[in-house]
């Protein structure tokens, strides 16, 4: 199907956001969204992994469909995510120290962010070409760090805001991101093509 | 996750590691191989009657589908190996043998995903007869009407996909146009307020006939006479 | 996640830990992409719900079996190996026994293998007990789980198609609430089930604030 790259790359970023429209990297999303300064960080690391791991899906499945091991195509794709999460990690501790601590857990749980092994799977299903599947990695990892950086935004907001106790904690971070969702699908048909 | 770099009293000899991780790797080998190969022939089945199910419905005296490819060496049944750049079509035949029509696929990009038809195209009319949706993910309510409004589906019953003069290209290319503006055979009426996904599905018959009919039209002969049904 | 180590529980309490204490959907919040994505309709949630529970109780059955071999330095990646392999298993299981069903969950079937639950149970669980009570505790958080699903797939079809499990309940002037089922619903309705569980905690302990963990 011969998407424009323009085409998906506003398409992934606004109206089929990763979080916001295909609920991808949800546990982030609502876990570390609560300071604006580390969301920022989080987007870029996961945007990086994703761009890793959309890379290795492409060779990997060019690789398992050339040897006709369909059935382990996924055991592949994981193991990947696994390894590039692991590189990542070990970069970050001996470059940046501070970045590694401010993550925290976090980091280790980009391997079983599902928007990571979206990326791969998606790309897979809707058989991109190796442009447009960086493309939609791209795309799908800024898309994810925007949401990201809105969520951390309205929260720190609303931890001066009077909110009542029942509401506070992950139930405020869903209707929030429900509010967020209502709005992103205002973007609805960008990049559809002509 | 705890932290893996706490100082260890004794470390696990690489010997064990790599002895259980082959033992691990086994098992899960068996199990997925065995997994596969126990459900080959019900998938196999399913996706059958599935094609069945969908090709019957837009070619609605169908006893019998075969899958063939069209490539630029011409017309041959779906075999393990394809050639560069073949389309893969379903042939229609009746309870006698004859072919009733054609049917291929579409897809094309809508509001949410993917939007994937299948078209029925008469070979004797040159022109497409019929419309199924296989997938969508389009809004209910407004994207699905491509498979409820009969208005909408009026369209496929005589589209024109004749091709041209030296039969590369359609004649005339698959347009949608905004709803009540159709006017010649191979426009597309699109739905009042489902302009998006009208027009992918436009843009997937449209891509689809273009690439399948100037490989398919010059060999159709060979589909009436050399299948048994 | 964390769950303390205590003297052996009664297999009861092992099976019903996941359905109402530690519901994966409503008390720890784990699992939230295919809860969403997946929960359209009864039928799909339930499906994927069904799904989960197989890959979550196969995967704790085998850690459990290979606890004393696995050494800890490898443990992660094998216990996600193991889970992959199920996914593999439970995708093609779904292919034979339902296309329709398949097509429904479409990628959410293979994103199963980064349910945080089912590593979550491994870790916490599976890898630290015998197969029994790990077999019956994976199938406690399956049932949370699906019960959770439904929950959320249930209302959603309801309110935004009218109808339950495909028979419509509602006459034909029905006026079907359309957010419910695209994605700002999954997020509104997940919210509001969260707020009535909220409340209910805060009003069972009368004369605490009631304030929730994130």
């Amino acid at each position: 199907m011969p998407e424009s790259l323009s085409s998906i790359f506003i398409g992934t970023l606004l109206a089929n956001n990763f979080v916001l429209a295909m609920f991808l990297g949800l546990c982030p999303f609502l876990g570390v969204s609560a300071r604006l300064n580390t969301a920022l960080p989080m987007g870029a690391a996961t945007t990086f992994v994703m761009l890793v791991a959309s890379l290795c899906a492409y060779g990997l499945n060019w690789l398992v469909t050339a040897l006709d091991l369909q059935f382990l195509r996924l055991i592949a794709y994981i193991v990947i995510i696994a390894s590039a999460v692991q590189l990542v990690e070990m970069f970050l501790k001996k470059n940046s120290p501070v970045l590694f601590r401010a993550l925290g857990i976090y980091l280790p749980l980009i391997t079983t962010n599902c928007a990571v092994l979206g990326v791969a799977l998606f790309q897979t299903a809707r058989e991109y070409s190796f442009l447009q599947a960086l493309t939609f990695a791209a795309a799908g990892g800024a898309g994810f760090t925007l949401a990201l950086t809105l969520m951390a935004g309205l929260r720190e907001r609303l931890n001066l805001a009077n909110v009542p106790n029942v509401v506070q904690g992950t139930a405020l971070s869903l209707m929030l991101a429900g509010l967020l969702s209502l709005a992103f699908m205002g973007f609805a048909g960008l990049g559809a093509g002509e | 996750m705890e932290n893996l770099d706490l100082p260890q009293v004794a470390s696990t000899p690489s010997g064990a590691m790599i002895r259980t991780l082959g033992l691990v790797a086994t098992i899960c080998g068996l199990l997925i191989v065995s997994a596969y190969q126990g459900t080959l022939e019900a998938v196999a089945e399913n996706k059958r009657i599935a094609l069945e199910r969908a090709v019957f419905k837009v070619i609605p005296k169908a006893a019998s589908v075969k899958t063939f490819v069209a490539g630029s060496g011409g017309i041959q049944p779906e075999g393990t190996t394809q050639p560069e750049g073949a389309v893969k079509f379903y042939a229609a035949y009746d309870a006698t043998g004859a072919l009733q029509g054609i049917a291929a696929e579409g897809a094309a990009k809508g509001y949410a995903d993917t939007v994937r038809v299948l078209y029925a195209y008469d070979p004797a009319k040159q022109a497409i007869t019929g419309l199924g949706v296989v997938s969508m993910r389009e809004t209910p309510g407004i994207g699905d009407k491509i498979y409820t409004d009969a208005a909408f589906l009026k369209n496929f019953e005589a589209l024109d996909v004749r091709l041209n003069a030296d039969m590369k290209y359609l004649a005339h290319a698959i347009k949608v146009v905004k709803h009540g503006t159709k006017q010649s055979p191979w426009e597309i009426d699109a739905i009042a307020g489902a302009t998006v996904t009208s027009k992918a599905v436009g843009k997937g018959i449209q891509e689809s006939a273009a690439r399948l009919l100037p490989l398919l039209v010059p060999e159709q002969g060979k589909l009436t006479t050399a299948v048994e049904p | 996640m964390n769950v303390p180590l205590h003297p052996p529980r009664s297999s009861l309490e092992e099976l019903l830990e996941g359905i109402w204490k530690q519901n994966p959907v409503f008390v720890m919040v784990l699992g939230m992409c295919p809860t969403l994505a997946v929960s359209v309709s009864a039928m799909n949630a339930f499906s994927m719900g069904i799904a989960t529970t197989f890959v979550l109780v196969a995967s704790c059955l085998l850690v459990s079996l290979m606890r004393h071999l696995v050494p800890k330095e490898v443990r992660i990646a094998t216990y996600i190996v193991i889970i992959a392999t199920f996914v593999t298993v439970v995708d093609y299981l779904i292919q034979a026994i339902s296309l329709a069903v398949y097509e429904a969950l479409g990628a959410f079937i293979q994103l199963i293998v980064v349910n945080c639950i089912i590593l979550g149970r491994a870790e916490a669980h599976a890898s630290k007990n015998p197969p029994l009570p790990a077999v019956l505790n994976a199938l406690g958080m399956g049932a949370g789980f699906t019960l959770g699903l439904f929950a959320l797939g249930a209302v959603r079809e309801v309110l935004g198609a009218g109808k339950l499990f495909g028979f419509a309940l509602f006459g034909a002037d029905f006026q079907p609430w359309v957010v419910m089922v695209l994605p700002p619903g999954g997020f509104i309705v997940l919210g509001s089930w969260l707020l009535l569980f909220n409340w209910l905690e805060a009003h069972r302990h009368t004369g605490n604030e009631g304030t929730r963990h994130a």
